[in-house]
């Protein structure tokens, strides 16, 4: 944020690692949970509401992403299967059970977890592309025993209705109580990623990100700490897929299929890998932006093209452009969304005398 | 400081034309809604830019003759690219814009929405996806698929099977080559109690997606199983790869039946053309080809307008089963209008017009479908289309098989 750090002295190790680095931050922090918590629903209709519950759950999919490939530097193309670890857990537990969304949401994160592990095991050995291709397998894999054990699946559809969450006997449905429902996690998400990566574990992923072998030259246990890693990402990453569960009313593996593993790769690298702000902006960017295109080419697209051609057009157009501007975006930034805030935020901290 | 200026532009114009979006959406006096999801842009576009323009033509068309007692009818369409949570913005929107009755497309997007349609009251036709389960209306009473589910695509094609091979099937071997996912799977429980009720070996040949690789399976078939009959159930790709891969083993085309996503003029000239896919056959839940009365209808609007007749009609598989797609809500609209005495009617009246539509015909085209309030598939019609000469040539006229097997596992899947 935009905050004027003169006259703010630390003095101590504690003082520098705070959460909240100036005593203003407090304020910021509290101002965007009354806009999130306050003004938001009660601006915005269920359309738009829809389209921020959509954004909240891939906040928690990013984040989880980006503690292994941004902090941990390890890659990995089979989170959409994990996601699909968690959903499908708790779709089982919610159905044959009973349970209520409370117990299935970890459970079901807990379940991607040790899932994430297992697959992570490779990572031990092999690094980069060939990681990429060993996560891969993780990912053909779990789609094809989900594909094909009625027991997990629930029959030969592959997909099983769930409830809604409900709490103290009230059902969420309405896309405005399901916000408050998907914010809840969401901001639990963010919270906790931002104390873990100050945290011991952290910086020990950062280490190993950086440099592996001086890592355990210092005294990391790279084993425990890359299986750590693949734990807490796909621990995110199964919450992400319970959401999607409560959210669509349905755990259904095709929705979790190697597409999305990719375009959260896609999220964390437009938004900057390495940083909690960046999974947060990356995941609205890609949610938001091809929303934003067809908007403007349903608008001034009528201009030029013939009403039965509009639907090609606009559907078309919207790749491309997406495609073109996400290129654009990285070739102003390599290191993404996060770092052209953080250019934004520096201009103004010295503005307007910025000599 | 170049990054932020140029952030701030990008941004100003981003916001600047949201705000011209929100401008031009404006609502008519006597006019209805229906929102449209496709796909023209993802895995599924090869059906999706053929189905959609079919629909919007056949709107247009009803708009050109006066719309439906007096009302227009507008189209919203939204391309969700096959993936789950564009469709759910794209249902959230056509709600924002008031709509009457949604047409969904793609199966995991319409299972997403299952439950929220349920909730807003509102209509979701899915002709071809969801699942057969989707055609009890008493389970899932927004749920509509309108056309046959996979589970009566597969008793009519043992039912063609039967007719060609002597109406006996008793010690004969049938083949079933399936794209391996849950759409795949479905007909599968169907087959197997049809095997035990007629007395036919049945074995299964999965392929895995992308399903462009077919050559185990068929060299399977043709040189180990050797089946009497074989039906295929494959999408995208595959079809056109299994008709090449049967011609080039020796398999005659003749004893294979495809299911309703096998079954297009694309799927034959991506193969080889139809010289080569000669006594393929197809099941169909809409009429093939342009000898339509409607067709020239569409024609003519064209021409009226000055332009030449769309291009898709070319591929009228699909681009008729998105006129019939769009005739059913027509009918459901006119059904609902007439409940409300000419009034602007809700989403509940076309529910009700919906499971009222029963004995149009379309000049032939769409199947003589009874949708009730229990069964929202309309009677599961097929017709079965073959390749000859050149063209897809009628087979048999729309036919029902084996009720009393689906509705026994309509029943068990409560």
């Amino acid at each position: 944020m935009f905050h004027r750090e003169t006259g703010v002295f630390k003095t101590s190790y504690a003082a520098d690692m705070a959460l909240y680095p100036l005593p203003i931050a407090r304020g910021t922090v509290i101002a965007l949970l009354v806009l999130f918590v306050v003004i938001v629903p009660a601006v915005f209709g269920e359309y738009y509401l829809s389209i921020i519950n959509l954004v909240l759950i891939s906040i928690v999919g990013a984040l989880g992403l980006n503690i292994l490939v941004g902090y941990t530097g390890q890659i990995s193309i089979g989170h959409g299967a994990f996601m699909s670890v968690g959903a499908y857990t708790a779709a089982n537990l919610a159905v044959r059970a009973g349970l209520p969304f409370w117990i299935t949401l970890p459970a079901g994160g807990l379940m991607a977890a040790l899932v994430g592990a297992v697959v992570g095991i490779p990572s031990l050995r092999i690094k980069g592309l060939y990681l990429a291709i060993a996560t891969l397998a993780g990912q053909l894999i779990i789609e094809w025993i989900i594909n094909h054990v009625p027991w997990i699946s629930g029959g030969t559809q592959a997909s099983i209705q769930v409830p809604r969450p409900s709490l103290f006997g009230h059902e969420m449905k309405t896309q405005g109580e399901l916000y408050f429902f998907l914010l809840f996690f969401a901001l639990i998400a963010i919270v906790a990623a931002l104390n873990l990566v100050r945290s011991r574990i952290g910086r020990a992923f950062v280490a190993i990100r950086d440099q592996d072998i001086a890592a355990e030259i210092i005294g990391i246990d790279i084993f425990r700490y890359k299986l750590i890693a693949f734990a807490i990402s796909s621990f995110y990453a199964g919450v992400c897929g319970v959401l999607y569960t409560y959210y669509f009313g349905i755990a259904n593996y095709e929705q979790f299929q190697l597409g999305v593993s990719i375009e959260y790769l896609a999220m964390i690298i437009i938004g900057g890998l390495g940083s909690v702000l960046g999974s947060i902006l990356g995941a609205a960017f890609v949610s938001l932006l091809p929303l934003a295109i067809r908007t403007v080419m349903e608008s001034v697209g009528g201009l030029f093209f013939a009403a039965n051609e509009m639907a090609t057009v606009v559907s078309s157009m919207r790749l491309v452009i997406f495609g073109a501007l996400i290129i654009v975006f990285l070739v102003m930034e390599p290191e993404g969304l996060n770092r052209l805030w953080r250019n934004i935020r520096n201009y103004f901290r010295v503005w307007p005398f910025s000599y | 400081m170049m990054h932020a200026k140029s952030a701030w532009t990008a941004a100003a114009i981003l916001a600047g034309t949201m705000v011209l979006g929100v401008y031009s959406a404006s609502a008519q006096e006597k006019e209805v809604l229906f929102g449209e999801q496709c796909d023209r842009t993802g895995p599924t576009q090869n059906v999706g830019i053929f189905m959609c323009p079919g629909f919007q033509d056949y709107i247009s068309l009803v708009n050109s003759k006066g719309g439906v007692e007096g009302y227009k009818i507008k189209v919203l369409e939204i391309d969700n690219e096959y993936k789950v949570p564009p469709a759910m913005e794209a249902h959230e929107r056509f709600k924002k814009e008031g709509e009457m009755i949604e047409a969904l497309y793609g199966t995991p997007q319409t299972a997403a929405l299952t439950s929220k349609l349920a909730e807003d009251k509102i209509v979701g036709t899915s002709p071809g996806f969801g699942t057969a389960a989707g055609a009890d209306g008493k389970r899932f009473p927004y749920m509509f698929p309108i056309a046959a589910t996979y589970w009566s695509q597969g008793a009519a094609a043992v039912a063609f099977a039967k007719k060609q091979l002597g109406d006996n099937l008793s010690g004969k071997k049938i083949g079933y080559l399936f794209y391996d996912n849950p759409a795949g799977k479905e007909p599968i429980v169907i087959l197997e109690d049809l095997a035990k009720k007629e007395g036919f070996e049945l074995r299964t040949f999965a392929v895995p997606p992308p399903g462009v690789e077919l050559g185990a399976q068929v060299l399977d078939i043709t040189g180990r199983f050797k089946p009497d009959f074989l039906i295929t159930h494959l999408f995208g790709r595959a079809p056109s790869v299994s008709i090449k891969e049967l011609k080039g083993k020796g398999y005659p085309l003749s004893k294979v039946i495809s299911l309703v996503w096998g079954a297009s003029e694309a799927d034959v000239r991506a193969a080889g053309g139809f010289a080569v896919a000669e006594g393929y056959n197809t099941l169909q839940f809409a009429g093939v080809g342009e000898d339509f009365p409607v067709i020239k209808e569409i024609t003519e609007m064209y021409k009226a307008q000055g332009k030449p007749a769309p291009k898709e009609i070319d591929t009228s598989v699909y681009y008729n089963r998105g006129i019939v797609w769009a005739a059913m809500h027509v009918e459901a609209l006119r059904n609902a209008i007439k409940a409300e005495k000419g009034g602007k009617p809700t989403t509940e009246d076309m529910k009700n017009g919906m499971e009222q539509v029963k004995d149009f015909s379309l000049g032939g085209m769409a199947p003589p479908m009874q949708v009730t309030p229990e069964d929202h598939e309309g009677g599961g019609w097929i017709q079965v289309w073959t390749v000859k000469g050149g063209k897809f040539v009628k087979t048999t006229d729309w036919f029902q098989a084996y009720r009393d097997v689906i509705k026994e596992h309509l029943a068990e899947a409560r």
